[in-house]
């Protein structure tokens, strides 16, 4: 408890404000507040609080600002806060809150440059205050890398303890029974003899009180949701197609658009001729848009079928044309001019490289698309003095700004309604399909305007992975790993990501080199080197970000090492492993998969594969069969250790579909470019895993040490190289260059 | 053109050749149904013909004519699951759950025709249904327990 209370005075402090009809409690971030997002909505203005409990006589509201995509985080910020409120999940509702700056995330900091997420040094902790800071300033109410539990576990709860004792001493106020004697349970305090007072009666009482912030946290032995089994808030409206997405979106009057833009990514439009698709049925407007045309109809299919009737002549773009020419400047780019990191060098590379046979391999991996199933889509309404858009976006605060400066209007009149996501994986960072209809609104105002991207519009525009490849040089001496040299180049993604939002970024681009130096091996001559590419084509974030390939590299190097070394893959991996719980981890993973060599019989084999990204160590066991038809994967082994489990069904869910997304890409996703544009628009061209081909999957979630981590990413940087390390297994090949299925059959 | 949809009869004006799809979504408002690929590579977009598994995004408005048109929204409701629904739900299958309509749909549609699925049936059956969140071996149990279901009656 001790510490819980030191974090929540050290970096929030817990309030309560007065709000129509009730009470609202939650965070005041730092020691200076910054403004209340739901002004429009208080009585009193002068509270300045994050909300994340609203209390009236109508009901009771939790606040989740965190972007639910599938992950289920609606849900598992809604149960933090009601472990504590000791109210149930079918007695609120959930609402993820307007954009604000006062719900910045300040676990996005705990990946910053240069300091493993384990390392707790001064200098760490240092750098990582320093970025707390920066995110307050800018406001980052960013849904990403992994930190919605880590950002939440300790603000929600606190939050809702907080809720509760207020509401506990408005009882005590209204009735005298002393606070000591009361329970909480359902939404209700309970009396001594038995009366219950329902929180929605108390609230606006609590609303005169004073917060009561000298909480204790509930022991973890009295939590009712943490870490058991729960079913997800919204299962049964995904399970009867009545839950409602962005592309769901209807409203009164509400018209249907479409776009094309350069296929060219970021290319300019020389020219249009949309004579045909003005006469086409339906069609009310054609509009343009940056570097496109845009098509308003009364009808979404009838957009697209017009839009395909207007002819374009396209610029060109920045990036080099044929995708040969993409792998040309990744290869040109590991030069000293070109190094942007070196976080990693222990021992002396040089010299015990100079020793013996050295081992030495070239890695690649393409660019992939994010590809949700649900295509992008934005719907806005535009007025004289007001904006409305309603949308799936990781970046609310950023969609406001960007459609306050197309519209002109101010800041405040731009109102972002988050709705629930079919799928991001990193997609829904961008905000191009915002901006886009901003313009098609502002073309039909006080119209509502529904702008849904066709497939190929989508797969074309993708921010796709970063392309990236990688030089391993190696020894090994007396049965162990004795050097390994990794150096990867790629174009940075954090500064192609930030740029498209009108920010730069100095210093090294950390995710260069991210699921790699940061490997907590004892490996004596030990170096990871990032070279910085030029930019080629727009990237961003796709699951896991740099340890996406960055993973793959290290551990097949360092599994090819331990080859050439002649140990066990677990073995040695243990054996250098120098963190207590990456090692666990290994350890876990041994045992649950009957570890015992990579052979598993014949045309059989496994192979282990370890990563920590994201502040979580996960090691996955692959095993394979080489069948006649090519490789069937068979099994796969997961754990990871995560610090606390908060919704056990949940974590294995995302761990066993991370797996799943991991393998699938791994196999056969590629996006290559010919004369500048994206070859790949549809899944028939790019479709990742199949019912099929996916394996029976087998995960753990471990709870050791102090920090709670998320699960979203971690499980996806192992799966490939445990792949490739369990076909080598089986048949002697290494496969060094995703897909896979350049190389070799699969079933 | 008439179409019969979840047993309600509606009068559309939409040309032959627009896919039921966009007359479900946009014209007569079945929300259920999902917009994924538009060219039969990602199952969202399934219902059922006269019972029995279609794209929607493949099949001409004028070609559902005369026929019963069933989504995912008439397959059951929140209070009155189907038993395929049920299952999905207690097997937790969904994560985004924007692919899960078309996944249901193609489900029942096979258990109505083949009532004890071999994992090799379920391969063949449901392997045309994408998911990017990778739910399939959640997909493979709740399909199992919902054979189960619909055997006990």
């Amino acid at each position: 408890m001790g510490r819980i209370k030191t974090i929540a005075r050290r970096t929030f402090l817990i309030g309560s404000a007065a709000v129509l009809g009730g009470v609202a409690f939650g965070a005041y971030l730092y020691k200076k507040p910054v403004a209340n997002p739901l002004v429009d909505d208080l009585a009193d203005g002068d509270a300045a609080l994050t909300e994340y409990v609203r209390i009236t006589a109508d009901g009771v509201t939790l606040i989740t600002p965190r972007a639910d995509k599938g992950q289920g985080v609606y849900h598992v910020q809604a149960a933090l806060i009601a472990e504590e409120l000791d109210i149930d999940l079918d007695q609120v509702t959930v609402d993820p809150g307007p954009p604000s700056p006062a719900y910045y995330n300040t676990a996005l900091s705990e990946e910053a440059p240069g300091f493993m997420p384990t390392d707790d040094r001064f200098a760490a902790n240092a750098t990582r205050t320093v970025m707390d800071a920066a995110m307050k300033i800018m406001g980052v109410q960013i849904t990403g890398g992994s930190t919605t539990v880590a950002d939440s576990w300790d603000k929600l709860r606190v939050a809702g303890a907080v809720a509760r004792e207020t509401l506990k001493a408005a009882a005590a106020q209204e009735t005298g029974v002393a606070v000591a004697n009361m329970q909480t349970e359902r939404g209700a305090v309970i009396l001594p003899d038995g009366r219950q007072l329902a929180y929605t009666d108390l609230a606006a009482t609590a609303a005169g009180l004073d917060p009561v912030d000298n909480v204790t946290l509930k022991d973890p032995s009295k939590w009712r949701y943490i870490g058991k089994d729960m079913q997800r808030i919204d299962i049964v409206p995904k399970s009867t197609g009545t839950q409602t997405y962005g592309i769901d979106m209807e409203l009164d009057g509400m018209v249907h658009a479409t776009v094309i833009t350069n296929p060219r990514k970021g290319g300019a439009m020389l020219s249009a001729n949309t004579a045909d698709a003005e006469g086409m049925r339906g069609v009310l407007k054609v509009v343009e848009v940056p570097n496109g045309m845009g098509v308003i109809a009364d009808n979404t299919w009838r957009a697209f079928q017009a839009a395909q009737a207007i002819t374009f002549e396209w610029g060109p773009a920045e990036y080099p044309a044929e995708q040969d020419d993409h792998w040309a400047v990744l290869a040109e780019s590991f030069k000293k001019d070109h190094q942007d990191s070196q976080y990693r060098d222990d021992g002396d590379a040089d010299s015990a490289l100079s020793k013996g046979d050295v081992v030495t391999a070239e890695y690649r991996a393409p660019y992939l698309a994010h590809a949700p199933l649900e295509p992008l889509n934005a719907t806005v309404l535009i007025t004289d003095n007001r904006a409305d858009v309603w949308t799936g976006t990781q970046v609310p605060r950023f969609a406001q700004d960007a459609v306050a400066d197309i519209t002109g209007l101010d800041k405040d009149d731009v109102h972002i309604h988050v709705l629930m996501m079919g799928g991001s994986f990193g997609h829904r960072l961008e905000i191009d399909v915002i901006t886009q209809a901003a313009h098609l609104g502002l073309a039909m105002k006080n119209t509502p305007v529904k702008l849904t991207y066709s497939r190929e519009e989508d797969m074309a525009h993708d921010y796709t992975r970063q392309i990236a490849m990688a030089r391993m040089q190696g020894t090994v001496k007396d049965g162990q790993v004795e050097a390994l040299d990794l150096g990867i180049a790629m174009p940075s993604v954090i500064s192609s990501q930030m740029g498209r939002l009108g920010l730069s970024v100095p210093g090294p681009d950390a995710m260069i080199t991210a699921g790699a130096w940061d490997q907590p091996f004892g490996i004596p001559n030990y170096r990871v080197t990032g070279y910085r590419s030029a930019d080629l084509a727009p990237i961003s974030s796709w699951r896991s970000v740099g340890a996406s390939t960055n993973g793959f590299f290290h551990d097949s190097a360092l599994d090819e090492l331990i080859h050439a070394a002649g140990a066990d893959p677990m073995d040695e991996r243990i054996r250098l492993a120098w963190d207590d719980n990456s090692r666990a981890v290994l350890d876990e993973v041994a045992q649950l998969s009957g570890w015992d060599g990579p052979s598993i019989g014949a045309n059989r084999g496994r192979g282990v594969a370890f990563c920590m990204s994201f502040g979580v160590p996960c090691a996955e066991v692959v095993e394979v069969t080489n069948t006649d038809r090519g490789i069937q994967i068979d099994k796969v082994f997961a754990v990871a250790n995560v610090g606390r489990v908060v919704d056990p069904q949940n974590l294995s869910r995302l761990m066993s579909g991370g797996i799943i997304w991991a393998l699938g890409h791994a196999i056969s996703g590629e996006i290559t470019h010919s004369d500048g544009m994206t070859d790949q628009l549809n899944y028939d061209g790019f479709e990742a895993m199949r019912l099929y081909q996916a394996p029976e999957i087998t995960v753990k979630g471990l709870e050791l040490g102090d920090h709670v981590r998320g699960i979203g990413e971690p499980p996806v940087p192992p799966a490939a190289p445990a792949l490739a390390n369990a076909i080598f297994a089986a048949t002697g090949q290494r496969i060094r260059e995703m897909p896979f299925n350049k190389h070799i059959d699969f079933v | 053109m008439q179409l019969n949809v979840d047993g309600t009869t509606h009068e559309v004006d939409v040309e032959d050749d627009m896919p039921l799809l966009w007359v479900l979504r946009d014209e007569i408002g079945v929300k259920g149904v999902k917009y994924g690929c538009g060219i039969a590579q990602c199952g969202a977009c399934t219902v059922h013909l006269d019972g029995v598994a279609v794209r929607s995004c493949q099949t001409w408005a004028v070609d559902a004519v005369g026929a019963e048109v069933t989504t995912i929204n008439g397959l059951g409701t929140p209070n009155a699951m189907h038993a395929v629904q049920e299952a999905w739900a207690e097997h937790q299958v969904a994560q985004c759950g924007y692919c899960q309509s078309g996944q249901i749909m193609q489900a029942a549609s096979m258990l109505a025709a083949i009532p004890e699925p071999a994992d090799e049936d379920i391969d063949a059956e449901m392997s045309g249904n994408l998911c990017r969140c990778g739910t399939y071996p959640q997909i493979r149990a709740a399909i199992v327990t919902a054979a189960a279901k619909l055997r006990e009656g």
